[in-house]
């Protein structure tokens, strides 16, 4: 009897799990339609957004998921773009899946290597790590430019057609199709992972590392396959950006792009893969409307948004909307 | 029987401080075995030293025969010395059920897996429920933690403890700031610990200690003073003098 | 023997200049827990408020420092009484998230303000050209950073270990529940360390500005330096944040010097190393 309640509990528990990554995955492709319908000729803003937002979910998995605060994030994202994109035009390999295959690749190895230094420190000196390593990799890309192209960008990525069907096209349609169906991908994915032992291992590190080790696991080594997992994941977001605009920028491995990633995800909510989402859909669109209107007072903006989000909504968006519904929904019972 | 866990001549100081000094002991499988002493006896530095968060200026400490005197602290809870702690240490909003299942899957090796939902991973949740059940906490299994009451969450650090199947199982004041009313359910959980199971119990509450500990070993100014049964603890002088000093007087009252 | 010297002036000065900015940074991390990213904006402003006064008002360079100084603190109260003051006691992540938000919005507004150029303080003639050593000769205004950073680390040190507001300082530090609880107005302590960590920052900002140029990014750029001497140097501590400044002058000068075009890449690379090694900083390490 009671085993059977168990195991009924346990089913209802998986379902709604399931329930919820189809919901996400039916949210996410209604949203890319209405975005294709609104925006046809804004399509590469479009893509932009779903590239930022696997960056964003990279970002979540150790800063939500794991506690890690960083400041740097940005390098796996664009060690990802310039894997993808060195592989093309050094190297010649021009099929898009390659190319973000190159990009997975190249995004794992910098998590890997910004894992185990990061990891190394806690509080304070854990973030200054982290600025370190974002301008390390800038300032190693800017000279490296027979590789990189330097300040002037990587140019001259052509990729092949899709799958040797669809060509990538000016208006961005294919570029933005694929981009939004890696990201429902990786989405799908991500929504596994979190649920999976792993994360309940990496929720718990989060909460006490020494409960952890008292269990007989090694926090560290839980979290620097975390940040694997958020390599490969930013790596396959800078993939796309430089298969989607043909050139890998030297601000791809930036600072702001670091800290920006960071607001995105705290707008929307830290660890839920949702609010990651949430949070990057707003702020980009936000940005293209200030920086359209005014660039000049863009940081400005960001600034004062972040300071508002910590004021007032430090549960960011997504979080405070699902608490608000959570508690609803208590009231209601 | 033979020994599953050993200390053999454990020192360590701090400055000039022997604050464990030449410390040993041994446990059979099924000792039920309490380790008292007075306020800064060094118990916390024993604890530390013998799962492996402190490391030892001289001795030994062996695990089923085995050496583990330069085995880190998580090896050493993989080889079955697992400990619980004196404050509860919990993840606040993780639920009963998901404490037992991820022990249960770190014992297994299988809490680095990517893919899957354990709460519907059946063999793991019979586990889990006959776990919680044993210790009374079944209905509590789908609340977080923070809900929960203190002696209750007491109680899931046992259960958390138990589902990585430990050899040698260290109890740090497992009844620490449970209101009386709730003791009663910790000591019934003790009673029952796995027959096999090697309990060593560091513990203030002397009624606790008698009624749970077959054995006692007295440790005052970080040297064992005295093994045995905890009738004789009692009437040994250095013990009262060390130690009892103070409940020599309610014990021979009462 | 003549790029070791001139390598070695130049280290102190930039180290000094590190000094006199990153102490006040130092202190309010020991004392409020507050990881503030925005510290270097406030040398920025401090230097922007010199440059205005100097240039544009025509005033003297000493009143443009005392300018500087007291504008910035008077710019900082208001931002720390309606904006820090929400964060004491916060996460880490909240510390940071706010702090950063402050950064860029000073950094919007300087470069809306003044615009995206460079900004110059001229040097009153007697800090300009070089003083003759006989066998070398060496900027003065090198000299006049090297003794305002003594003067700012004997004053610290004459005002915590000396003073009656330094042993509440200390106690503040040490444990703020039980300085309260002795009697020790720890908002007063709060809002007076504050306020001078703020000022030392704009006199760095000032004194620097020849060698940390003012333009709007400064406190991007310069926002790990200042960060990498507190968390080597220790929360707090005087001599250790002394130490971490000498070593970066001179780990970044020496890299310029020697490797212009790498010089950078160096930098950082060495930060990390430094960091990996003393995760707890220099003081801990030698507990």
């Amino acid at each position: 009897m009671a085993t059977m309640n168990e195991a009924a509990t346990a089913l209802a528990a998986g379902r709604r799990g399931l329930g919820r990554d189809l919901a996400g995955l039916a949210v996410i492709l209604v949203l890319a339609a209405i975005g294709y319908l609104l925006f046809p000729n804004n399509l590469a803003l479009l893509t932009r957004i779903t590239a930022i937002a696997l960056l964003v979910l990279s970002l979540d998995l150790v800063t939500g998921y794991c506690g890690v605060a960083t400041l740097g994030h940005a390098a796996l994202f664009g060690s990802g773009a310039y894997a993808a994109g060195i592989a093309a035009v050094h190297f010649g390999i021009t099929d898009p899946l390659l190319m973000v295959a190159a990009g997975i690749l190249g995004g794992a190895l910098a998590g890997l290597a910004c894992g185990i230094v990061i990891l190394r420190a806690h509080g304070l000196p854990q973030l200054v790590l982290s600025i370190a390593l974002i301008h390390l990799f800038h300032e190693f890309a800017n000279k490296a430019s027979s590789w990189t192209g330097g300040s002037d960008g990587l140019a001259g990525i052509a990729p092949d057609p899709l799958i040797g069907l669809f060509a990538f096209d000016l208006w961005g349609r294919t570029a933005y199709v694929f981009g939004v169906v890696l990201l429902a991908i990786v989405f799908v994915l991500l929504r596994l992972v979190v649920r999976s032992p792993f994360g309940m291992l990496c929720r718990g590190i989060k909460e006490d590392p020494i409960r952890i080790r008292a269990m007989g696991a090694s926090p560290t080594i839980a979290l620097l396959k975390m940040y694997v997992i958020s390599g490969a994941v930013a790596g396959a977001g800078g993939a796309l950006n430089a298969v989607s605009t043909q050139v890998v920028a030297l601000d791809s491995l930036s600072f702001t792009l670091s800290a920006e990633s960071l607001v995105m995800l705290v707008l929307g909510g830290t660890g839920s893969l949702f609010g990651a989402l949430t949070g990057t859909i707003v702020f980009m669109f936000f940005e293209d409307l200030v920086s359209a209107a005014n660039p000049f007072h863009w940081l400005t903006m960001v600034g004062a948004l972040l300071i508002a989000v910590v004021l007032f909504t430090p549960k960011g968006l997504y979080g405070t909307v699902a608490a608000i519904l959570a508690r609803r929904r208590g009231a209601g019972r | 029987m033979s020994a599953i866990f050993e200390v053999r001549n454990l020192k360590r100081s701090f400055g000039g401080l022997a604050v464990t000094n030449d410390v040993s002991l041994s446990m059979a499988p099924g000792d039920r075995v309490a380790l008292i002493g007075p306020n800064g006896a060094g118990k916390t530095t024993f604890v530390n030293l013998v799962t492996g968060n402190l490391k030892p200026d001289a001795g030994e400490v062996r695990i089923g025969g085995e050496t583990v005197t330069n085995v880190d602290a998580i090896g050493r809870v993989r080889r079955g010395l697992v400990r619980s702690f004196q404050v509860t240490r919990l993840f606040q909003d993780m639920t009963p059920a998901e404490h037992v299942a991820l022990a249960i899957l770190q014992r297994d090796g299988r809490a680095g897996r990517l893919f899957g939902n354990f709460l519907a991973m059946s063999g793991v949740m019979a586990e889990v429920g006959s776990l919680l059940g044993k210790l009374g906490l079944r209905d509590l299994a789908h609340r977080p933690v923070r809900e929960i009451a203190y002696g209750q969450q007491r109680l899931l650090e046992i259960a958390v403890a138990l589902a990585l199947k430990p050899r040698v199982l260290l109890l740090d004041e497992p009844a620490a700031g449970v209101p009386q009313s709730d003791t009663g359910r910790i000591e019934q959980a003790l009673a029952d610990l796995p027959d096999d199971l090697a309990v060593l119990m560091i513990e203030h509450d002397m009624d606790l200690v008698f009624r749970f500990a077959k054995r006692v070993i007295v440790l005052a100014a970080g040297t064992v003073i005295f093994d045995g049964s905890p009738a004789d603890a009692t009437k040994d002088p250095r013990v009262r003098e060390a130690y009892l000093g103070s409940y020599a007087d309610a014990g021979s009252a009462a | 023997m003549q790029t070791i010297f001139s390598i070695a002036v130049d280290a102190l000065a930039y180290g000094m200049v590190l000094f006199v900015i990153s102490i006040g940074l130092s202190v309010t991390l020991g004392l409020m827990r507050v990881v503030n990213l925005a510290h270097g904006a406030f040398a920025m402003i401090g230097g922007y408020i010199a440059s205005y006064a100097a240039r544009d008002l025509g005033l003297g360079y000493g009143a443009a420092v005392l300018i500087a100084v007291f504008g910035t603190i008077v710019i900082a109260i208001p931002i720390e009484r309606l904006l820090y003051r929400r964060i004491y006691g916060q996460p880490e992540l909240t510390q940071v998230l706010m702090t950063i938000g402050i950064t860029f919005c000073i950094i919007g507004i300087a470069n809306y303000v003044f615009g995206p150029t460079l900004k110059t303080i001229p040097l009153p003639p007697s800090l300009e050209g070089s003083a003759d050593l006989g066998f070398r000769s060496i900027a003065v205004h090198r000299i006049f950073a090297i003794v305002c950073g003594l003067a700012v680390a004997g004053a610290l040190w004459f005002a915590i270990e000396k003073t009656a507001f330094g042993v509440k300082l200390r106690a503040a530090v040490d444990n703020a529940a039980m300085a309260a609880a002795l009697g020790v107005r720890t908002e007063v302590v709060y809002a007076v360390s504050f306020a001078v960590a703020v000022g030392l920052a704009a006199f760095g900002g000032v004194v620097g500005a020849e060698l940390l140029p003012v333009e709007p990014y400064y406190a991007l750029r310069y926002m790990v330096t200042f960060l990498v001497v507190v968390s080597v140097g220790g929360a707090g501590s005087i001599p250790g944040a002394l130490a971490a400044c000498l070593l970066l002058g001179g780990i970044d000068t020496t890299g310029r010097y020697l490797m212009p075009e790498f010089g950078e890449f160096f930098f950082y690379l060495a930060v990390i190393a430094i960091v990996c090694v003393f995760p707890r900083g220099l003081a801990g390490r030698m507990k």
